[in-house]
C-alpha cells in the first residue's frame, strides 16, 4: 500500500479567531463610487459572492484565510458568463488565485490577469472597509 | 453451381485491387489492421473469409473465457471494422479452394471471390493422435470459443451426474505442453478434477528442462492436478454410463467424464496443398522472408506459413510475418527477420518462463543452475563457454527476472553469471542495458524507444503504454518498464499540486491516521502555501470519505468545487442542472408530475439522462432552494450528479418483469444505490445491474458492474465509458447477495483509499501492481488484512448517510448562500439568457449577438 505515516495526531488548528481585513488592490487614482457590497461577516473565508453594480455590471468579491478582501469582474471572459465569484481561491506560487469554475482558467485576484494568457485579464476594483461593511470603487460614470 | 465471380467493380473509393484474406484469427486480423493503415492511397480493397462465425478474437486470452463466458471481452478491438468501406469481413464462410490459375477462391456459401492477392492466415487445428476411441463422445480440442462451450457443456452435466452418485468428476488432458496445463487449469475451473498425461518424461518438454520439469511438476501438483508424465495415452473407449475408459501406456486405467487433447497443432494446410503450393516437410505453407509463397501472388502467415520451412507457435511472429506482407503489398521490401521463441507465462498461479537457447544447445555452453526446494523455485541461466555472454535460460516457480534476462540475451553479462540468478546475488538492473534490447517483446519495443519516450515527457506508465505499445499485450514487461521510468531519473512525482509533495493516495493515508479534519491544518503540517482549485476538491473528498460531515459544513465550504458548493451541476452559462436521485431508476407517478411542474414553473430545459434519471437544465443559483424544495416534498433527494461520488445504478427490469430475467435486478440495484448514495470517491462511480446474461443494462460498461447468473451474481469492476472505454473485468463469480455486497464494499473502499486524484477505476486498475490478480487477492482473499477495516469503514458511510439537499434545506445558514447577488438576493443575473425560437431551449453566451444581422 501506500507510504506509513506515524505522525501523532496534533491539536486541531484553531479557527482564526479574529480575521484582519485588509484591501488587496488599491483603489486606482480617479473618484470612485463605492458601492456597499455587504458585511464583512457574511463573506467565507477561501469563497467568494457576486456583487450587482450600478448600470448593470458584475464584480466577485473574496475574502481569503489570511484577511486579505479582492474584488475583480464576475464575467469569464473565456466562458461569457458570470460566474468569477463561484470559482475556487488559492495561490500559485504566493499569488492569489481564483480560477473559473467552468473552464479552470486561474486569474490573479490582485491584478486580474490570466496566469496562462497574457492577452486576458479581468477588470479589478478598489475595495474599502468601513464599520463593517465591504464596498467597491467603481469609477464614475 | 450457378455463380457468378465478383470483381473488384472500383465502386468503392479508389481500390484498383483486391486481396482475399483467408482466416480471421489474430493474424489475420492484424494483416488487415496494417494493411488499411498503411494503404493511405487506398489502393487495395480487403475481403475477409472467416469460418469461424465470430471476428477474430484473442485466442491467447482464451483461458480467460472460462468463467464470465462472455465472447465479447474476448474481441480484438476494431475487428469488425466498423466504418471501413473497404474492408469485407465475411464470417462463418470457409474457403473451401483455390484456382490460382483464375485467381479466385471457392467459398463454403458457393461463391467465388476475385483476388489480386491472396493471404492465408488459416492458422493451426490441434493434433488429435489417432489412439482408438479418440472420436467418442466426449472428446474436445481446446482452441476455438465452441471448443469451449463443449467443454463447459460437457462439464456440467458431468459435474451434476458425479454428484448424485457421491462422486468427483474429472477430466483428462492428453498433453502436459503449455496448452496441456492451460486446459488442465481451465477444467479445474470448472469443478473437475484434472488429470494430465504427457509423454516425454516432464511437463513443458518443449520449454523447460528436466530440474525445472521437476520443480514444475511439485508445484502443479500441489495445486490439485494429477500429473503423469512419461506415459502415452493407449485407447479410450465409451462407458455405458457415458464416461470414458482412458487406458495409460504404464498401465494406468482411468476412468473420466471428458477427455481434452492437447497434443501439439499442425498448421492448416489443406487448401493451400489442394492448390498445389509447396509445403514444408512437417506441414505449412512454405514462403520466402517475405512470406511470399511458390505463388507470387499467394503470401502466408502466422502458424500457417512455414518461414523458410519453420513454423511459429506464437503470436509475435506471426504478427510480424503480418506487417511484412502488409509492407510488401504496398511496393515496400520489408522482410520477416526470424523470431524469439522466449515464453513467459503464468499457468495455475505458476510462472514459467523460458528464453533464448534454454537446452545449452550450443557446442561448449555452460548452465549454471539454481534450485530452492522450500520455495520451490527453479532458475537456470546459459552462458557461452567463456562464461561471459547470457545464452539462455529456464525460471519455474518466480520469473521476476525474465525481462531483464532475456534482454540479455546475446551480451556480455556484467560480473558473474551466476549472480543473475542467486537470491543474494546483486539484481540485474535495467540501466544496464544498452539501448537496442527489447523489453517488450510481445509488441517488439525497445529499451531505447521507452527511454526516449520518457525523454519526451511520458511520465507514467500508463503514458508509456499509449506511446509505445509496451505492456499492451501480455504486460509481462511492466516491472521493467516502470524500473526505467524509475531510474531514468525523471522524478515520478507523485506531487498533487504545488502545495502538496504527497500523492491523493496518501493524503488519505495522513488523514486517516492522524485525524486532521481540517484543511489549514494538513495545509500547516504537510504542505506549503494557501492550496488551489486541486488541491482543495481533492482533500474535501477525502474528508467526505472518511466522515459523514454535512460538505457544507465550516470550513470544507470552502473547499468544495463550484458543483459541490451549490450542490448542482454548473452549465455553461452559468445555469445549473438538477438531477434527482432514482434508484434503479425508479420513479413514483407523484415524483414524475412534481418534477414536470417544477420544470413548468421555472422554464427548465429537460432531458432524461443516460443513467435513468431526469436532468432539469437551466436554473439560477437563487432558484435551486425552492426547486429542492418541492422536490424534497415528494420524497426525492439529491442524486449528487455535481459530485465525484457514486451517480447511479442504472437497472434493467431484471426477473420481476422480464421472461428471461433469472435474479431481481432492480431490487439488487434499488439497495446498492441506497447503500452507496453519496460516498465521496477519487472521481464519478456508476453501477450497472443485469437481471441476466444478456445484459441489458450494460453493466460491464459501469466500475461496478452485476450481472444475475442462475446462482447468483457475477461482479465485475473497472468498466469505465468516457474517452478511453474499458470493459468491467471479472472480479468473482455466483456470488449470493451478502458476499456481493461484502465484496463491493472492499472494493470500492480500497479504491477510494488508493486511487490518483480524478482517476477512474479502469486506468487505476491499470496502475495497481498486480492488476486484477492482485485486486481480486485484496478483495476476495483479503491478502492485505484490511479486509475488516474497509467494510467497516463503509458501513460507517451507511449509517452516516444523510439527504445533502435536505439538510441545506434545514439550515438557514447555508441557505443564504443561494443568492445571485450578496447586494442583490433576489434579482436575477441579467446576463443569463436562452433562446427559445429552436427545436430546443438553449442558453445565449454573453456577446454573442442573438439575432443575427442580414446583410
Ligand atoms: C489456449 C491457447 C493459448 C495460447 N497461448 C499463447 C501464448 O501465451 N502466447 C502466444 O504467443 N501464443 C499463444 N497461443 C497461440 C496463438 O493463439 C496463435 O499463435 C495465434 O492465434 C495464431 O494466429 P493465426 O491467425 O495464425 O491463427 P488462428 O488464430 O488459429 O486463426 C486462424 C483462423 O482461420 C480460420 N480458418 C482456417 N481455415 C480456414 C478456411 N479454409 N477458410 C476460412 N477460415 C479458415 C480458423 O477457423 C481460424 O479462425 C495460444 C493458443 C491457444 C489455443
Ligand atoms: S438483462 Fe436479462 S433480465 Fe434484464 S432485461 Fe435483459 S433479458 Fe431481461
Amino acid at each position: 500500500m501506500t507510504t506509513l505515516i506515524t505522525a501523532p495526531p496534533i491539536d486541531e488548528v484553531a479557527p482564526t479567531a479574529r480575521t484582519v481585513i485588509r484591501p488587496g488592490v488599491l483603489p486606482a487614482p480617479g473618484a470612485k463610487q463605492w458601492v456597499p457590497a455587504c458585511p464583512v461577516s457574511r463573506l467565507v473565508p477561501g469563497r467568494g459572492v457576486a456583487v450587482l453594480l450600478p448600470g448593470g455590471g458584475q464584480a466577485a468579491l473574496f475574502l481569503l484565510p489570511n484577511g486579505m478582501i479582492y474584488a475583480v469582474g464576475n464575467i469569464d471572459p473565456y466562458a461569457r458568463a458570470g460566474v468569477i465569484s463561484r470559482g475556487l481561491t488559492g495561490d500559485r506560487a504566493g499569488e492569489p488565485t481564483v480560477a473559473s469554475p467552468l473552464l479552470k482558467q486561474v486569474f490573479s485576484l490582485r491584478t486580474g490577469a490570466a496566469l496562462d494568457d497574457p492577452e486576458v485579464a479581468l477588470p479589478t476594483y478598489a475595495v474599502r472597509v468601513q464599520h463593517g461593511l465591504v464596498r467597491l470603487g467603481v469609477p464614475h460614470p | 453451381m450457378s455463380t457468378t465471380t465478383e470483381r473488384a467493380t472500383g465502386t468503392t473509393g479508389t481500390a484498383s485491387r483486391t486481396v482475399v484474406v483467408i482466416g480471421h484469427g489474430m493474424v489475420g486480423h492484424r494483416f488487415v489492421e496494417a494493411l488499411r493503415s498503411r494503404d493511405t492511397d487506398s489502393t487495395w480493397k480487403v475481403i475477409v473469409l472467416s469460418e469461424e462465425a465470430d471476428a477474430a478474437y484473442d485466442r491467447v486470452g482464451l483461458s480467460s473465457y472460462v468463467g464470465a463466458w462472455d465472447r465479447s471481452a474476448l474481441a480484438l478491438s476494431g475487428n469488425s471494422y466498423a466504418g471501413d468501406d473497404l474492408v469485407e469481413l465475411r464470417l462463418g464462410t470457409r474457403a473451401e479452394q483455390v484456382d490460382r490459375r483464375t485467381r479466385t477462391v471457392t467459398t463454403s456459401t458457393g461463391e467465388v471471390v476475385a483476388y489480386d492477392a491472396l493471404v492465408l492466415a488459416t492458422g493451426s487445428y490441434p493434433f488429435v493422435p489417432p489412439v482408438p476411441g479418440h472420436d467418442s463422445e466426449g472428446c474436445y480440442v481446446y482452441r476455438t470459443l465452441d471448443d469451449l462451450d463443449g467443454i463447459r457443456a460437457r462439464a456440467e452435466a458431468a459435474i451434476a451426474r458425479a454428484a448424485a452418485e457421491g462422486r468427483e468428476a474429472n477430466g483428462l488432458v492428453v498433453g502436459g505442453g503449455l496448452l496441456g496445463l492451460e486446459a488442465a487449469n481451465a477444467l479445474r475451473l470448472l469443478g473437475l478434477t484434472p488429470h494430465v498425461v504427457e509423454f516425454a518424461p516432464r511437463l513443458m518438454p518443449l520449454q523447460v528442462d528436466e530440474g525445472g520439469g521437476a520443480v514444475l511438476k511439485g508445484l502443479i501438483s500441489n495445486l490439485g492436478v494429477q500429473v503423469h508424465t512419461g506415459a502415452g495415452t493407449s485407447s479410450i473407449a465409451a462407458q455405458d454410463d457415458g464416461r470414458l475408459a482412458v487406458e495409460l501406456s504404464d498401465g494406468t486405467a482411468l476412468l473420466t467424464d471428458l477427455v481434452v487433447f492437447s497434443a501439439g497443432v499442425r498448421p492448416s494446410d489443406a487448401v493451400a496443398r489442394a492448390a498445389g503450393l509447396a509445403v514444408g516437410e512437417r506441414g505449412g505453407v512454405t514462403t520466402d522472408t517475405a512470406c511470399r509463397t511458390s505463388d507470387e501472388n499467394v503470401w502466408a502467415v502466422g502458424e500457417v506459413a512455414a518461414v523458410e520451412g519453420r513454423c511459429y507457435g506464437l503470436v509475435a511472429p506471426g504478427y510480424t510475418m503480418a506487417e511484412v506482407v502488409a509492407d510488401r503489398l504496398l511496393g515496400g521490401e520489408a522482410t520477416f527477420p526470424g523470431a524469439d521463441l522466449s515464453t513467459k507465462l503464468k499457468l495455475l498461479g505458476v510462472d514459467v518462463a523460458s528464453f533464448g537457447d534454454a537446452m545449452a544447445a550450443t557446442p561448449g555452453a555452460l548452465e549454471i543452475v539454481h534450485t530452492d526446494a522450500t520455495k520451490g523455485t527453479y532458475a537456470k541461466v546459459v552462458v557461452s563457454d567463456d562464461a561471459r555472454t547470457l545464452l539462455g535460460g529456464i525460471l519455474v516457480g518466480d520469473a521476476s527476472a525474465y525481462t531483464t534476462l532475456k534482454a540479455y540475451v546475446g551480451r556480455e553479462v556484467p560480473g558473474d553469471p551466476g549472480a543473475l540468478i542467486s537470491p543474494a546475488g546483486a539484481e540485474l538492473g535495467a540501466d544496464a542495458l544498452p539501448d537496442d534490447a527489447v523489453i517488450c517483446s510481445c509488441n517488439n519495443v525497445t529499451k531505447g524507444s521507452i527511454c526516449g519516450a520518457i525523454a519526451e515527457g511520458a511520465c507514467d506508465i500508463a503514458a508509456l503504454k499509449g506511446c509505445t505499445n509496451a505492456g499492451t499485450t501480455c504486460g509481462g514487461c511492466l516491472p521493467t518498464v516502470k524500473k526505467l521510468l524509475v531510474d531514468s531519473g525523471v522524478e515520478l512525482s507523485k506531487a498533487l499540486c504545488e502545495h502538496f509533495e504527497q500523492s491523493r493516495a496518501e493524503l488519505f493515508e495522513i488523514v486517516a491516521s492522524t485525524g486532521i479534519r481540517t484543511f489549514s491544518g494538513l495545509l500547516a503540517r504537510y504542505g506549503t502555501g494557501t492550496g488551489c482549485e486541486i488541491c482543495k476538491p481533492t482533500v474535501a473528498s477525502i474528508l467526505a470519505s472518511t466522515s459523514s460531515d454535512h460538505i457544507l459544513d465550516g470550513e470544507q465550504a470552502a473547499l468544495q468545487d463550484s458543483n459541490d458548493h451549490f450542490l448542482a451541476n454548473i452549465q455553461k452559462n452559468g445555469t445549473y442542472s438538477v438531477v434527482p436521485r432514482m434508484p434503479g431508476g425508479e420513479v413514483t407517478a407523484e415524483q414524475l408530475i412534481t418534477i414536470g411542474q417544477v420544470a413548468q414553473d421555472f422554464g427548465l430545459y429537460v432531458k432524461v439522462t443516460g443513467g435513468q434519471r431526469i436532468d432539469l437544465f437551466g436554473a439560477r443559483v437563487e432558484q435551486l432552494p425552492a426547486i429542492w424544495q418541492r422536490l424534497v416534498d415528494v420524497g426525492m433527494e439529491s442524486g449528487q450528479a455535481y459530485g465525484k461520488s457514486l451517480r447511479t445504478v442504472k437497472s434493467c427490469v431484471g426477473s420481476t418483469w422480464c421472461r428471461f430475467g433469472v435474479q431481481d435486478s432492480v431490487g439488487m440495484a434499488v439497495d446498492l444505490e441506497h447503500r452507496y448514495r453519496g460516498l465521496r470517491s477519487p472521481h464519478k462511480i456508476k453501477f450497472g445491474v443485469s437481471g441476466c446474461a444478456r445484459e441489458c443494462a450494460e453493466a460491464r460498461g459501469k466500475d461496478v458492474g452485476v450481472i444475475a447468473t442462475d446462482k447468483g451474481w457475477n461482479l465485475y469492476v473497472c468498466g469505465n465509458g468516457g474517452q478511453t472505454p474499458a470493459h468491467a473485468r471479472l472480479l468473482a463469480s455466483d456470488l449470493d447477495d451478502e458476499t456481493l455486497v461484502r465484496y463491493i464494499d472492499r472494493f470500492l473502499m480500497f479504491y477510494v483509499r488508493t486511487a490518483d486524484r480524478l482517476q477512474r477505476t479502469a486506468p487505476w486498475l491499470d496502475s495497481l501492481e498486480g492488476g486484477l490478480e492482485h485486486l481480486k487477492a485484496v478483495v476476495c482473499d483479503d491478502s492485505l488484512g484490511i479486509a475488516d477495516d474497509l467494510e467497516a469503514a463503509m458501513s460507517r458511510h451507511v449509517e452516516g448517510y444523510q439527504d445533502e439537499w435536505k439538510a441545506v434545506l434545514d439550515d438557514p445558514e447555508k441557505l443564504s448562500r443561494f443568492v445571485s447577488f450578496v447586494n442583490a438576493p433576489e434579482e436575477a443575473d441579467p446576463t443569463i439568457a436562452f433562446d427559445e425560437s429552436g427545436p430546443r431551449k438553449v442558453p445565449v453566451l454573453l456577446g454573442l449577438p442573438t439575432v443575427r444581422e442580414n446583410v
